[in-house]
């Protein structure tokens, strides 16, 4: 192989590599989840912040006895986030308005491309077909990638054990009730039916029907329809979703999107470059030694870019 | 055998005409008081004061859908049933399904192409929203959950009351 015609096919190599990467078509970011995955539709005006849907969830998933009891005001006072003592909480917002509070139910929202899973480099993560992102605790090592990962900082971690660690959060009672096709727990208990239970793609067509219907009730959004590349939980509310304490800066892409380009050059990196650059070494080297056949002219044009 | 199935279906179908027909409607038992949540595990069963209810309230529709003498009100519902005769069945049990989220009905509701009404409350939705609603709205009517059905010692159990006035998680972090 003539030196040019090298220096020429690493040229055009590169230049698809480069293209490569702008390029939308790769398989991830474009999942838009198991056809028959489920969900769970939530409906804060319908919310009366009662707090059974924590006092179920901590008995179906056996956590510790809570800090204070299930229908202690007082924990409104201030947000909340999940904790591995406590996979799903309510928080409460609009205190001042005079429609009243709104109340809001957090838990882990089940992305179709889960950021938790990308992040975990032992596999911990699982999503089911069913939808539920759930985790294996014996592979994890505790690394909390998933942590700084979730978008919606849900992934709660075990501190209490420093030589078993373990992250913990909702895993929509997979292996208790979502396995089995039934709904879980917090939606079981809820009252006021501000949980509803059903196929993710039901579900959004049912939460438009609901904006349309009554279109004075709900802002013209149905949360977890596209961020972060559509999440299993899905919510309405009266008022704009930022005065919920939703963070609605997150772009529609999934997570996976921001680092995929990156991690798709890691193997090329590792296995392209070595021996890439091996041969160009080897060629110059080789070039080098029986160099005296080519005269100042060419040496002049194979430099040329 | 035979004849034993042909007495009920001959005792169910004069049920049926004695509820439907108009004139037995308006003669049709209506119901002093109700126990409600008869089959409560954390919170007890309770009587509904039917009668109380009709006294102050008058219109049966603020509360049923499908009333007995009266026109639909609702303006969504009046597109459809405008013209639609009262039905045999005024309960809430009698379309609001207990299991609303079970794998049968959510397949049976999967499976129905034709339904309308996809997004139908179940019963207990059904009833904490019209009873709680309807509460909020007049600025009167017990509105806390302990306040129509107190909780039994399960329940007490399952909402952790024993811990309650302990240090709020919250405390901790500060």
């Amino acid at each position: 192989m003539k030196r040019r015609n090298f220096l020429k096919a690493c040229l055009i190599g590169g230049t698809t590599i480069a293209l490569g990467k702008t390029n939308k078509g790769w398989a991830s970011g474009s999942f838009e989840g198991y056809p028959e995955a489920m969900g769970v539709l939530v409906d804060t005006t319908r919310c009366i912040g009662c707090r059974s849907c924590e006092a179920a969830c901590n008995k179906e998933q056996k956590l510790p006895e809570p800090d204070t009891s299930f229908d202690d005001p007082s924990v409104f006072e201030h947000d909340r986030r999940p904790t591995s003592k406590a996979y799903t909480v309510v928080n409460r917002y609009q205190k001042e308005q005079p429609s009243g509070p709104v109340y809001r139910k957090v838990q882990c929202n089940h992305c179709n491309e889960p950021a938790c899973l990308t992040s975990c480099f032992v596999n911990a993560y699982t999503k089911t077909k069913e939808g539920a992102v759930i985790y294996n605790s014996k592979v994890c090592v505790g690394c909390r990638n998933c942590m700084i990962a979730c978008p919606f900082n849900v992934p709660g971690y075990d501190y209490d054990s420093a030589t078993n660690p373990i992250v913990k959060k909702c895993i929509l009672c997979y292996d208790t009730r979502l396995k089995y096709g039934k709904p879980p727990a917090c939606v079981e208990i809820c009252p006021q039916e501000a949980l509803t239970f059903g196929h993710r793609a039901d579900l959004i067509k049912l939460a438009h029907e609901r904006i349309r219907a009554t279109p004075d009730r709900y802002v013209d959004h149905v949360y977890g329809e596209k961020e972060v590349g559509g999440t299993s939980w899905l919510y309405l509310a009266p008022v704009g979703f930022d005065k919920l304490g939703f963070d609605t800066t997150l772009s529609n892409d999934p997570i996976i999107s921001n680092v995929k380009d990156f991690l798709g050059m890691v193997p090329m990196v590792l296995s392209i470059w070595p021996a890439l650059f091996s041969g160009i070494h080897l060629l110059a080297k080789h070039e080098e030694q029986g160099g005296h056949g080519h005269d100042t002219d060419s040496n002049q044009e194979d430099t040329k870019p | 055998m035979s004849s034993y199935k042909h007495l009920i279906v001959a005792a169910l179908s004069i049920g049926a005409i004695s509820v439907s027909s108009p004139a037995a409607l308006q003669c049709a038992p209506v119901p002093d008081s109700i126990t409600l949540n008869q089959n409560g595990k954390l919170f007890s069963p309770f009587t509904f004061n039917h009668a109380k209810h009709i006294q102050s309230i008058k219109e049966c529709a603020d509360c049923h859908h499908h009333t007995t003498g009266t026109l639909v009100l609702d303006p969504n519902c009046a597109r459809c049933h405008q013209n639609s005769s009262p039905t045999a069945v005024v309960s809430c049990k009698g379309c609001h399904s207990a299991t609303p989220f079970s794998p049968e009905t959510l397949a049976a509701k999967r499976a129905d192409k034709q339904r309308y009404h996809l997004d139908k409350m179940g019963l207990k939705g059904a009833m904490h929203q019209n009873c709680i609603g309807c509460h909020n709205k007049m600025g009167n009517g017990p509105t806390g959950c302990q306040d129509c059905h107190p909780r039994t010692t399960e329940g007490a159990a399952f909402y952790s009351t024993n811990r309650k006035g302990a240090k709020p998680a919250h405390a901790e972090e500060e």
